[in-house]
């Protein structure tokens, strides 16, 4: 039985890194940079909800709904002030390096707002313990919520790319700009709609991570978010089901090893197999091998 | 005496689409020989299975009596085989000369203890390379631009200096692919003299890509036309520029 | 051209003597403060970290986000070196010396190691697989008690007492605790001589047939090949070479604390190196010394702005980005700002 809640703690905490990874992974493919700042949205997204519900006294539902809102509004502005400008700059490293100075200013303004005291965070979670086999395995109310949402989220955003305009249009700029431009398709819209909703996705991420672990502090987003550039490196980074597998996967493969193996060990362990999968499949599980042609 | 090149029933297929079938061609020693046919024939494939890019999945590659089918890129390179590529592949952050140099890399060597402490050997050597690269690039007019950056080179520059760096490997058979491409007449005109005068000063056997028919008549002494894949003919130039077939082939029903 | 590059080459060396000659007349004198001070060892220690991942990121041209790790494996390997010897090499600075060489070649093993591996993949899976290495390295030292006693060494990854050594011994590495003791043989000027001696080898090699046949790669992968150029070992050669220097640079870090903890080394260490060579520009070694000291003393030079100084840390370092590298800022320098700055960032490709 301890096996089978390892299992859905596993998947729950793997469901979070692939809502994550589902950012990054749309960014990556639209973009092509690694946006480094996104743990930070995260992180900003747990302190919004938090002090929604805190210092304004919301009720859970309005305090994710508007940390999700200033998520994506926070999200099209890094992108218009900070990313943009370097679209065309002649290494692609310009734009690392700045999106690493977004996650060092993001996390400083939190720090001067809220300290670096870690803040409790309450339960947004209103859905009771589900007790099986004669309450020798509990699935706790939080897990249920989680795995639900990233089901969902999974869902919907494949139905938005595949059967939408703007979801069309996701795929054409991520094949080829140039081309996506000549079709018509506003290029930089489109760019920008991805990290809206990337980054929204990163909001409702940080309440359900802060409800799993509700210690928040400014460096919350930073370990998950590298975990979750993982899971999409895992799954092939640019595919939506692989973000989606190699969250999961990652997830269970930690909570598994700090199990069974060694709680020291377990990063060390997930780093492991990302190494082992990436030389067996050096484009991820879902990647698509491109040939260079001579 | 062997002949330079000798493929025997040469052929690859990718997915299903059969891209090369039973290609044979032999290149004596010392010939200018031309690759031609209509846009999607399989040429370049060609050049990739003769440099190690694509292994052959039938048939057969003799370099000078020896067997290299199979063999990676750089042992082909060793072998004897140097080309240039259709859409040009410079080292472009790279000077002019370091790229020519770069291409005397197996034919002029130290060690590494040499490298990082620029002994003397380091220093012999090195302008040996730099006499031996200023040679070729003279033979390319190039020599004035030794220093430049290979990116700010002019187009047909860049295609000149490609051929330089194969030469500099010391090949035995150099091959060109498409290397008038881009460029107007009178730089054509006078990478055909470079193409005669590389064949003749280095005892080089050239096979070259080519649709333009100029330079194709002007310095081919023998061809090889392919169509989808196949050899649709193949011996002198005069003979095969008028087989009806070619001409169909190139200029549609 | 071959004199171009000796004359940039010598301005290298010469700027970095003559900091050292400013900073001895300056402490000679006691004009230093004694943060600056401490400063001096650190702002060595990422000066050849820089120079090294350069190397790797300028020269042969792939994104490595694990460079932390190679100079965790030196540290822990030269102070592991230094805490044995103590007692048996006593002049020391014999002793740092074998140390430095000792963390350079525990991290040029991890090189190869890591490298042949790692170098199989492309872009962005090689950066992200550096950086797993990376983690691991910290994670798994992170585990390790070490002591020596009358019977020999003792091992143990669970913790210290479960290795049966006697209570005279002495503990070596202790878990999370890591290395304390190490004996303090860091000097400013040992600091300088390892950046000199990093940067000739870096910039003779960028100089040399293997220099060229890196570059050759990094530029086109597929034409080097055709050259007869082997990539694989091209490749590894400039991994292992960076990875030994950044062992030294650790061995240099090391020697200069009271207490070395793994957990000092992890992935953000890596990116601060890399911000140092993106903004002193890629494969601009010159570049990369001056862009780690500024950035090291830089923070140092901004505590007066007490809790705003990280802050603005990362907003200089977004301007300056965007400034250096974004198209448009570029075109506009070019216009108004004229030769002053022109394309100092691409001067050194």
């Amino acid at each position: 039985m301890s096996f089978l809640s390892y299992l859905i703690n596993g998947i729950s905490l793997g469901s979070v890194y692939a809502i994550i990874a589902l950012g990054y992974t749309m960014v990556y493919g639209i973009a092509k940079m690694l946006n480094f700042a996104h743990g930070d949205v995260i992180m900003v997204g747990g302190y919004v909800a938090f002090t929604m519900m805190m210092n304004v006294g919301a009720n859970p539902v309005v305090a994710v709904l508007v940390s999700i809102v200033v998520c994506t509004v926070l999200g099209i502005v890094i992108e218009a002030v900070a990313y943009r400008p370097l679209r065309e700059a002649a290494s692609p490293l310009a734009v690392l390096i700045t999106a690493i100075g977004v996650s060092y200013l993001l996390q400083n303004v939190v720090l001067l707002i809220f300290s670096s005291n870690p803040k409790s965070f309450p339960s947004v979670v209103g859905v009771p313990d589900l007790k099986l086999a004669g309450g020798s395995l509990i699935i706790t109310g939080k897990a249920i919520v989680t795995i639900l949402s990233c089901i969902v989220i999974m869902i919907v955003l494949t139905t938005f790319i595949n059967k939408t305009k703007p979801g069309q249009a996701m795929l054409a700029v991520s094949e080829d700009k140039g081309a996506a431009r000549l079709m018509g398709i506003n290029v930089n819209g489109t760019i920008a709609l991805t990290f809206a909703i990337g980054s929204g996705l990163a909001a409702v991420a940080g309440v359900l991570l802060c409800s799993a672990y509700p210690s928040l502090t400014p460096y919350t987003g930073a370990m998950p978010g590298i975990k979750a550039f993982v899971a999409a490196v895992f799954g092939g980074i640019g595919s939506i089901p692989g973000a989606m597998v190699g969250g999961i996967l990652l997830g269970v493969i930690e909570i598994l090893a700090k199990a069974y193996i060694s709680s020291q060990l377990a990063d060390a362990i997930v780093f492991a197999v990302l190494i082992i999968v990436l030389l067996v499949k050096p484009t991820g599980l879902f990647g698509k091998q491109i040939q260079e042609k001579v | 005496m062997a002949a330079m090149l000798e493929t025997t029933n040469l052929g690859i297929s990718f997915g299903g689409l059969r891209a090369v079938n039973e290609f044979n061609m032999t290149i004596e020693k010392g010939e200018l020989y031309g690759l031609i046919g209509p846009n999607g024939a399989g040429k370049t494939t060609v050049f990739n299975l003769l440099t190690g890019v694509y292994k052959p999945d039938t048939g057969r590659i003799l370099l000078d009596g020896q067997d290299i089918t199979g063999r990676s890129t750089i042992e082909i390179n060793k072998g004897g085989i140097a080309r240039t590529f259709q859409n040009i592949r410079l080292f472009k952050d790279m000077s002019v000369l370091d790229n020519v140099k770069a291409g005397l890399h197996n034919e002029f060597t130290y060690s590494l203890f040499s490298s990082i402490f620029h002994t003397p050997s380091y220093r012999r050597v090195e302008q040996q390379m730099n006499e031996r690269a200023m040679e070729l690039l003279k033979v390319f007019e190039l020599e004035k631009h030794a220093d430049l950056l290979a990116s700010n080179l002019p187009y047909g520059e860049q295609r000149k200096l490609e051929i330089a760096r194969a030469l500099a490997t010391e090949p035995k058979l150099l091959l060109l692919d498409e290397p008038a491409a881009g460029m107007n007449p009178n730089e054509t005109q006078s990478l055909m003299d470079m193409i005669r005068f590389v064949r003749d000063h280095f005892d080089m056997t050239v096979l070259l890509i080519e649709h333009d028919m100029k330079l194709v008549s002007g310095i081919c002494e023998r061809l090889t036309v392919l169509n989808f894949g196949e050899v649709l003919a193949q011996g002198k130039t005069s003979d095969v520029l008028n087989n009806p077939q070619v001409i169909t082939a190139y200029l549609g029903e | 051209m071959k004199d171009k590059t000796l004359k940039s080459n010598l301005i290298t060396y010469g700027m970095v003597i003559a900091a050292y000659i400013v900073v001895q007349i300056l402490l000679t004198t006691g004009n230093l403060s004694s943060l600056f001070k401490g400063l001096l060892v650190p702002l060595c220690v990422y000066a050849v970290l820089a120079v090294s991942l350069n190397l790797v990121v300028g020269i042969s041209g792939e994104l490595s986000l694990g460079h932390a790790g190679f100079m965790c494996v030196g540290a822990f390997a030269s102070a592991f070196f230094s805490k044995c010897m103590q007692n048996i090499i006593t002049i020391s600075g014999l002793r740092f010396f074998l140390a430095i060489l000792v963390g350079a070649a525990v991290a040029a093993v991890f090189g190869v190691l890591i490298g042949i591996p790692v170098l199989r993949l492309r872009g962005d899976y090689l950066a992200i697989v550096t950086l797993a290495f990376g983690e691991i390295i910290k994670n798994v030292i992170n585990i390790f008690y070490i002591g020596i006693d009358s019977n020999g060494f003792h091992m143990s990854i669970t913790d210290q007492f479960s290795m049966g050594m006697e209570p005279t011994g002495t503990m070596i590495i202790t878990g999370p605790q890591g290395i304390t003791g190490t004996p303090k043989d860091s000097t400013f000027t040992a600091g300088i001589i390892l950046v000199l001696i990093t940067l000739f080898i870096v910039l003779n090699l960028i100089n040399s047939r293997d220099g060229r046949a890196i570059k050759s790669i990094r530029d086109n992968r597929i034409a080097a090949e055709s050259i007869g150029i082997n990539i694989t070992k091209y490749k590894l050669m400039a991994f292992t070479v960076s990875a030994a220097l950044a062992g030294a640079a650790g061995a240099l870090y090391a020697h200069n604390l009271a207490a070395l903890q793994a957990s000092k080394f992890n992935f953000n260490t890596s990116i601060l190196v890399l911000v140092f060579v993106v903004l002193g520009g890629i494969g601009n070694i010159r570049g990369s010394v001056i862009a780690a000291v500024i950035l090291t003393a830089l923070p140092e030079m901004l505590r007066f702005l007490s809790d705003y100084r990280m802050l603005i840390y990362a907003i200089v370092l977004i301007v300056m980005m965007l400034f250096n590298w974004a198209p448009k800022a570029l075109e506009w320098r070019e216009r108004y700002l004229g030769r002053f700055f022109k394309k100092t960032v691409k001067e050194g490709k």
